[in-house]
C-alpha cells in the first residue's frame, strides 16, 4: 500500500505538468469555446466535489451558486461597466455569500434532510431570478460583453478569452487542492469519515461543515461567472435543479472523492452533450438518466477511482 | 360579501384551489415518508411517477377509452407494480451503501421517465376531461364548488387517513412499524421483511400514482407536471419531519391551505411561501415540526 502511495505522490507532479502543458496548447488543436465549456464545467464539478467527495455533503442546490454568480457578475459588466476580473470576482463573492445563507440553514439537519434543503432553497433563487425584472427572466441575461481584462486585454478575442478562463480554472483548482491536502482538508475527511469521533476529538464540526460549503459555493460561483463571460449569457438554465443534477452526475461518473474526476466527468458529459445535441436532440435528457442509473448500480468508482484501483492492483502484483 | 377587503368568492375559491394543491402535498409527502421509513431512501422519482399515473389515466381514456374510475383503480396498479420491479432489480442492490445512492438512483430514473414522455408527448399538456358524474357544481352561498375539485380533496384525505389507519390501527401496520425501528429483529421473528419492503415501495409509488389520476383533470396532463411539484413536496417534508404519518398529512394540508392564502393576498410570493416557511422552520425547530430532536 505504501509503496502504491508513494508512486501516486512521484507520479502526481508528473500527470500535472503534462495536463497543464496539454492546457496550454489545447485552444490551437480544438475548438476553443468547446474546451472553455469544459474548463467552467470542470471547476464546477471539481467545486462541488470538495463538498461531496471530501466532507460527504449531498449538495442538490449548486446551480444556485453557479447561476447566481453568473447574472450578478453579467449585470456587473454589462450594466455598471465594469472590466471582467471586477465582474468574475463581483459574482464569485455574491455566490460564496448565497452559500453561507445556504449552509446556515441546510448544515441544521444530515444526510438526506440536507440535500433537500438545499434543493428547495436552489428553486427559491430560481423562482427569483424567474421573477426579478432585472435579470431578463425567461430571456435571460443576453448580450454580456466580454470587455477588456484589466482594462488592456481585448477578450473577445477567443484565444484570449480561452487563457483568461484557463488561469481561472487553475487557480480554482491550485486553491481545492490546496483546501484538500491541508489540516483543513483532513479535518473535514475525519467528518465524513466518523463524524462522531471529529466531534469528540474536540473540533467544531458545523463550523468546518458551513466553512466547506462557503468554499465550493464561491468556487462554484467563480466557474458560473466566468461562464457568463464566455457565452456573454446568463440564462434560466444555469440555476435551474437540472444543472444541481448534471454536476451531480459530473462528478459521480469522473469519481467521487478524485481530485481529477470531476474535471474527466465534467468533459465527458459536456462531450457527450454537445455530440449527441444534434443527433437524438430531446433524448439527452433520458441518456443522462440511463448514465446515472449505471454509474450508480454497476460503477460507483468512476472513471477516475477505477483508473486508480486499476493502478493500485498493478502496483501490488 | 368581503373579507378582509377580498370578496369572499375569490378567497373560497383561493382556499379550495390550496386544499386541492395540501391534498397532494398530503398524498405525496405521505408516500415520501412511509418509503424512508422502511427504505431509508429518498424517492426522488415520486414527482414522475405522479405524472405517469395521470399519463397511464389519460393514455387509458384517449386511446382505449377507459374510464376515469377504471383508470383511477388501474393506473396505480400499472405504476405501483412498475415500483416492485424497480425495487426488486435496483434499489435492493443499494441498501448496504450510504442513503445518498438511493436519491442518486431515483433522480436518474426520474430523468428517464421525464425524457421519455416529453420525447413523446412534448411539453404541451393534454387536458382530461371531468367524468361526467362529477361535472357542474354546487353554489355554496358564499363561492361557487366545481364538484370535482370537492371530489378531489374528499378523496384523497379518504386515502390519506385509510393509510394512516392501516399503518397506525391493523396488524399488517405493526409489522410495517417493526421493520421500520429494526428490520433485523422482525426478521428474527419470522416476517418476511424484504417482502414487506417491495410491498411498501410499491405502495408508496401507488399512492403517487392515486394523486396523478385525481389531478389530472384539475391541471394539464404534462411530462413536467411532477418535476417541480416534487421539490415543494420536498420542502413539506423537511417542515414536517418524516418521523409521522398524521404529521405529514397535516404540515401537507396546512402548506397548502398557506399557498392559496399567500395568492390571494400576495401572488408575488405564492410560488416560493412554501420554502420561506422552510427557513423559518429550520431557524425556529431544525428537527421539523413533527420530527424527534
Amino acid at each position: 500500500m505504501n509503496n502504491t502511495n508513494s508512486m501516486f505522490a512521484r507520479a502526481t507532479p508528473l500527470l500535472f505538468g503534462v495536463l497543464f502543458v496539454i492546457g496550454l496548447v489545447a485552444p490551437f488543436a480544438m475548438y476553443p469555446t468547446f474546451l472553455m465549456k469544459i474548463l467552467c464545467f470542470g471547476l464546477f464539478a471539481c467545486a462541488f466535489n470538495l463538498l461531496l467527495g471530501f466532507v460527504g455533503l449531498l449538495s442538490f442546490g449548486h446551480a444556485a451558486f453557479l447561476g447566481s454568480a453568473g447574472y450578478i457578475c453579467g449585470m456587473l459588466v454589462r450594466d455598471l461597466g465594469v472590466t471582467p476580473e471586477v465582474g468574475v470576482i463581483g459574482g464569485t463573492l455574491a455566490a460564496g455569500a448565497l452559500g453561507w445563507v445556504f449552509g446556515v440553514l441546510a448544515i441544521r439537519r444530515t444526510g438526506i434532510y440536507f440535500a433537500m434543503i438545499t434543493l428547495a432553497l436552489s428553486q427559491m433563487v430560481y423562482f427569483f431570478v424567474l421573477q426579478w425584472k432585472a435579470t431578463g427572466g425567461e430571456d435571460g441575461l443576453q448580450g454580456v460583453p466580454r470587455g477588456h481584462l484589466f482594462g488592456i486585454i481585448d477578450l473577445s478575442n477567443n484565444i484570449a478569452m480561452y487563457y483568461f478562463v484557463f488561469a481561472v480554472f487553475c487557480i480554482g483548482f491550485a486553491i481545492i487542492y490546496r483546501a484538500i491536502h491541508s489540516p483543513f482538508g483532513q479535518i473535514l475527511k475525519a467528518i465524513r469519515e466518523n463524524e462522531p469521533r471529529a466531534v469528540s476529538l474536540g473540533y467544531d464540526v458545523a463550523k468546518f461543515k458551513l466553512l466547506a460549503f462557503v468554499l465550493s459555493a464561491s468556487l462554484a460561483g467563480l466557474a458560473g461567472a466566468t461562464k457568463t463571460l464566455v457565452f456573454q449569457l446568463a440564462s434560466l438554465t444555469d440555476v435551474h435543479w437540472h444543472m444541481s443534477g448534471e454536476v451531480v452526475l459530473m462528478t459521480l461518473l469522473g469519481g467521487l472523492g478524485t481530485i481529477l474526476g470531476p474535471l474527466v466527468g465534467a468533459a465527458t458529459i459536456v462531450s457527450l452533450q454537445t455530440e449527441l445535441a444534434d443527433s437524438v436532440g430531446s433524448w439527452v435528457t433520458v441518456i443522462m438518466g440511463v448514465i446515472f442509473v449505471v454509474c450508480v448500480l454497476l460503477f460507483r468508482r468512476g472513471i477516475v477511482g477505477e483508473l486508480q484501483a486499476l493502478i493500485q492492483r498493478a502496483g501490488i502484483r | 360579501m368581503e373579507i378582509f377587503g377580498v370578496p369572499s368568492a375569490l378567497l373560497g375559491s383561493q382556499l379550495l384551489v390550496g386544499l386541492i394543491n395540501g391534498s397532494f402535498y398530503a398524498i405525496l409527502s405521505l408516500g415520501l415518508a412511509i418509503i424512508f421509513g422502511l427504505l431509508n431512501i429518498i424517492n426522488f422519482a415520486h414527482g414522475a411517477q405522479y405524472m405517469m399515473g395521470a399519463f397511464v389515466a389519460w393514455i387509458a381514456l384517449t386511446k382505449f377509452g377507459v374510464n376515469y374510475w377504471v383508470a383511477l383503480l388501474l393506473s396505480p396498479i400499472i405504476i405501483g407494480a412498475l415500483g416492485v420491479v424497480i425495487e426488486r432489480t435496483m434499489l435492493r442492490k443499494l441498501y448496504k451503501l450510504d442513503h445518498l445512492y438511493g436519491l442518486l438512483l431515483t433522480f436518474g430514473l426520474a430523468l428517464i421517465f421525464e425524457g421519455l414522455f416529453r420525447d413523446q408527448y412534448g411539453i404541451s399538456g393534454q387536458s382530461y376531461p371531468v367524468p361526467e358524474l362529477l361535472q357542474g357544481g354546487i353554489n355554496l352561498g358564499f363561492m361557487f364548488l366545481p364538484i370535482y375539485r370537492g371530489w378531489v380533496v374528499v378523496a384523497a384525505l379518504t386515502v390519506c387517513f385509510g393509510t394512516w389507519f392501516v399503518i397506525e390501527k391493523t396488524k399488517l401496520g405493526a409489522y410495517l412499524r417493526a421493520g421500520t425501528e429494526n428490520p433485523q429483529i422482525v426478521q428474527a421473528l419470522g416476517i418476511n421483511v424484504p417482502l414487506l419492503i417491495t410491498f411498501t415501495y410499491g405502495f408508496g409509488v401507488a399512492l403517487a400514482a392515486f394523486a396523478g389520476v385525481l389531478a389530472a383533470p384539475v391541471y394539464q396532463v404534462n411530462p413536467l407536471m411532477g418535476a417541480n411539484l416534487i421539490i415543494v413536496v420536498f420542502a413539506v417534508v423537511v417542515i414536517g419531519g418524516m418521523g409521522s404519518i398524521m404529521g405529514s398529512i397535516l404540515t401537507g394540508l396546512g402548506l397548502g391551505l398557506i399557498e392559496g392564502l399567500t395568492r390571494v393576498f400576495y401572488p408575488e410570493a405564492s410560488a416560493v411561501v412554501v420554502f420561506v416557511i422552510m427557513v423559518i422552520v429550520l431557524l425556529v425547530r431544525p428537527a421539523g415540526l413533527f420530527g424527534k430532536a
